[in-house]
């Protein structure tokens, strides 16, 4: 039999104006199983609390009923109260008699009597409560970080420098990603490089990092504080701790003209290539697709100058497993390129702006390449076509982002200021030059942005034209934008040596198939979604599993290295702790009524229910069942309310618990 | 003073299944901002709409409920990812069923209420309290218990037929 003391607050006057709250003590003392009801003016206080504690102890309590203000507000306190006086603290509940009573109705009758049959409910409810102990899960602390770009980079110097181990996975042969492309960066103007390389030797040289390039992650298994990722470390035919960067291979490579994809496919690298000079780590990668040795078993030049005997054509793939507790995603973005339709992409409008027809019209990387002091032209503005100076050049924007009726509706955010970067750097490179920017809107919110943005018009003499392009064609060696002027309602014709387009940002290729691999959710774009749009930005809702960059939506370098060491933080604070502590709201699965549908597997939005094999004592297999893993489990019930054989039960929330209260009524 | 309130012949008894994060904190926004409302909703609270089984609205009209109100966090708005679209989905199916049992569709309402619309739940109680109070008691699960006190004799042709087919 139960011993349940209810404790009903006055809360100063705002219950008991109201309520008559010695009446429902007196009612809800009648109730069988109730061995204590009082009233007290204000329960939470410290004399109401010791009160609480006090009643425990000498009534010999079993249960606790706090009818007072919403749980919301107060369920911890007493929860902590009771657990202080030595009960399991999921033995006391709270009945809302503020909000959802007295503050909402006028009536002293209807009132007290509606306060009763609250109480009352709860403790017909208190009754099914059970004991439940606090789950804790151990944490590995070590994380991965997937992605070497900006993002990457600072969220693993951030945790390294904690003290915790960092693997950082990147796809391509360097570390740097898309910031390393760039030439100089907005709002400052300065150079993307000499900011950048310096993080990525800090990488190279930090003791906790340890940096896998030309690598993929294979297969993600486990859950927060305890994952096993496989990496998949691709033959790179180039012995990393022998090479010592000297180059020599890459200056004998007979294979010159092999576009660099990290040139924007203006520069030519060889067959055995580092991405760009400085490369992290400065270990060259053979192309196994275009190497002579590989194609047609000839040559083998690399291998005969190489002084410490570094190339080994003879590498194989490795699989590599590591123990990590948290996960950081910063896979970056890619440019939606308009000059090539993938195949079985929605998104319409391939070809048009006579991208990938035209030579000179290119995308705002390419733009970076030229203008980079390290990029194939040496930072001169020269026309990919015949190796001109464009004295006209023509900027057009949203090209892709915010077009619906396109496929994409968002905006890419950081076009309008790269653009405005990009007439200002045209301006310093073609003094006699003239750039126009065709726009439809200047978005620069931002610290210094739009005073940028002003000084691209107003002392770099840039151009800017409210308004679409219709067309763009070819006449001679020039090229013809036609496009209308709204603010001024006129047609414009420019005859331009080169176009930009601001291409849009979308997510890396491939971004859905790791968020599968990870079990992490995405958008319809296949931007990763974080756990809630403004209180948890960097949070996937799968636990354990941190966002940074654009890989989370299109977003500037400020913003990518602020969520980058938000998800460090994260990190961080998961490995604070050698245990994680969580509520012990969780599903938990009745085996002997599991019949092994897994329609609660379907539902579960977190991937907590995983198949568990039962077998006999000589080893056979008797039955597959569900298995609610605690450490994932969001604690939604979801997979209860969805269990055809009620197998599956909800701590805290059980079909006992909840029908109790409804006969109470 | 407060206006003398009009009395009722009949006071219904409607139970709301909510949703903590939402519904629950809107209800609680509601009580703060001192709001008023008929006094007739008891509030019962989950972790999510996913958890509320069709059972527990089966139940509420046997205990008596003459109304059924369910709500949670708008679509898309789930703390737990997507737990209000499985709700959404279950629901939809247990109407039908419920429609076809013969229970009037007007004494279950669904709806989202966010922790910031104290002032549409006050809307969504007061509705549902006036149109079920139109409505009279519920007493299709009266008569249902009522026939329930069946004999257990197999006493019509169709049932003897039906039974020896089995």
């Amino acid at each position: 039999m139960s011993r349940i003391g209810v404790f009903i607050c006055h809360c100063g006057e705002n219950i008991s104006r109201t309520v008559d709250v010695e009446r429902v003590a007196a009612q809800i003392g009648k109730l069988p199983g109730v061995a204590f009801s009082t009233d007290y003016k204000y329960m939470c206080s410290d004399p109401g609390q010791n009160l609480l504690k006090k009643a425990i102890q000498e009534q010999k309590l079993s249960h606790v009923v706090v009818a007072a203000c919403s749980p919301r507000m107060h369920e911890k306190t007493f929860r902590k109260a009771v657990e202080a006086a030595g009960l399991n603290p999921f033995l006391c509940e709270m009945a809302n008699i503020r909000e959802h009573c007295s503050w909402v109705h006028e009536n002293k009758e209807e009132a007290t009597v509606k306060a009763i049959e609250i109480v009352g409910m709860m403790v017909e409810r208190v009754k099914k409560n059970r004991v439940l102990p606090s789950i804790t899960v151990p944490i590995t602390k070590r994380s991965l970080v997937i992605g070497g770009g900006i993002a990457g980079i600072q969220a693993a110097l951030d945790i390294a420098d904690c003290g915790h181990e960092v693997i950082l996975v990147e796809r391509e042969p360097s570390i740097g990603g898309h910031m390393a492309q760039l030439s100089e960066t907005f709002p400052t103007l300065d150079c993307s490089q000499c900011i950048m390389t310096p993080k990525m030797v800090d990488v190279a040289n930090h003791p906790k990092i340890k940096l896998y390039t030309y690598s993929e992650i294979e297969l993600v298994e486990g859950y927060i504080g305890n994952f096993q990722v496989t990496i998949k470390k691709r033959a790179r035919s180039v012995d990393e701790d022998k090479c010592t960067g000297c180059g020599v291979c890459m200056t004998k490579c007979p294979q010159k003209k092999i576009p660099n994809k990290f040139d924007m496919n203006i520069g030519m690298r060889t067959a055995i290539y580092v991405p760009f000079p400085q490369a992290v780590p400065n270990t060259p990668v053979i192309d196994r697709d275009n190497c002579t040795k590989f194609k047609t078993g000839k040559c083998g030049v690399c291998q005969k100058v190489c002084g410490p005997g570094a190339v080994d054509f003879e590498q194989e793939d490795q699989l590599i497993v590591e123990a990590v507790g948290a996960i950081v995603v910063a896979t970056g973005f890619d440019l939606y390129s308009i000059a090539e339709k993938p195949k079985g992409s929605p998104i319409k409008g391939y070809g048009e702006f006579g991208h990938g027809k035209i030579p000179d019209v290119i995308d705002g990387m390419t733009f970076e390449r030229l203008a980079s002091a390290s990029g194939p032209t040496g930072g001169k503005i020269l026309r990919p076509s015949d190796g001109k100076e464009p004295k006209q050049i023509v900027f057009i924007q949203c090209i892709g982002s915010r077009a619906r009726e396109k496929g994409i509706s968002y905006c890419s955010k950081v076009c309008c200021m790269y653009t405005a970067k990009h007439t200002m750097l045209y301006h310093h490179k073609v003094h006699d030059g003239q750039a126009y920017v065709f726009f439809m809107d200047a978005r620069t919110p931002g610290k210094s942005y739009d005073e940028f943005w002003r000084r691209s018009i107003e002392e770099e003499e840039a151009v800017y034209i409210r308004g679409m392009v219709s067309r763009l064609y070819q006449k001679g060696d020039k090229i013809v934008v036609m496009g209308s002027d709204i603010a001024v309602g006129v047609q414009v014709e420019i005859e331009a040596d080169m176009v930009v387009l601001a291409t849009a940002i979308q997510p890396q290729k491939g971004a859905d198939s790791l968020a599968q691999k990870l079990g992490i959710s995405y958008d319809k774009y296949h931007f990763y979604s974080e756990a809630h749009a403004k209180l948890r930005p960097v949070e996937c809702a799968t636990a354990g599993i941190y966002l940074a960059g654009a890989c989370q939506g299109p977003k500037d370098i400020p913003e990518t290295v602020s969520q980058a060491s938000a998800a460090a933080a994260k990190v961080m604070t998961l490995f604070s702790k050698d245990q994680l502590e969580r509520e012990p709201i969780v599903a938990r699965v009745r085996e002997a009524g599991c019949v092994g549908c897994f329609a609660c597997k379907k539902v579960c939005a977190y991937g907590a229910v995983e198949e568990k094999e039962i077998r006999d004592r000589q080893g056979n297999l008797i039955k597959v069942v569900a298995y609610v893993n605690p450490g994932v489990c969001g604690g939604c019930g979801t997979c209860q309310a969805t269990c055809p054989s009620k197998s599956v039960e909800l701590d805290g929330y059980t079909d006992e618990q909840i029908v109790a209260m409804i006969e109470a009524l | 003073m407060h206006a003398e309130k009009p009395k009722h012949d009949f006071e219904p008894k409607i139970i709301a299944f909510v949703c903590t994060w939402c519904t629950y904190a809107g209800a609680d926004l509601a009580g703060t901002s001192r709001m008023q409302y008929p006094s007739n909703v008891r509030v019962l609270k989950f972790p999510c709409t996913g958890r509320i089984d069709p059972v527990f609205i089966l139940k509420a009209f046997q205990q008596g409920a003459d109304g059924v109100l369910v709500s949670g966090c708008h679509p898309g708005d789930c703390h737990y990812i997507a737990g209000n679209f499985h709700a959404r989905r279950r629901f939809a199916a247990f109407r039908k069923l419920l429609e076809f049992i013969g229970v009037d569709l007007n004494r279950l309402q669904f709806s989202w209420v966010s922790a910031a619309e104290g002032g549409k739940w006050v809307e969504v109680v007061t509705d549902l309290t006036e149109k079920v109070r139109a409505m009279g008691p519920m007493t299709e699960f009266k008569e249902l218990a009522l026939e329930e006190q069946w004999s257990g004799k197999i006493d019509t042709p169709e049932l003897k037929e039906a039974y020896n087919q089995i």
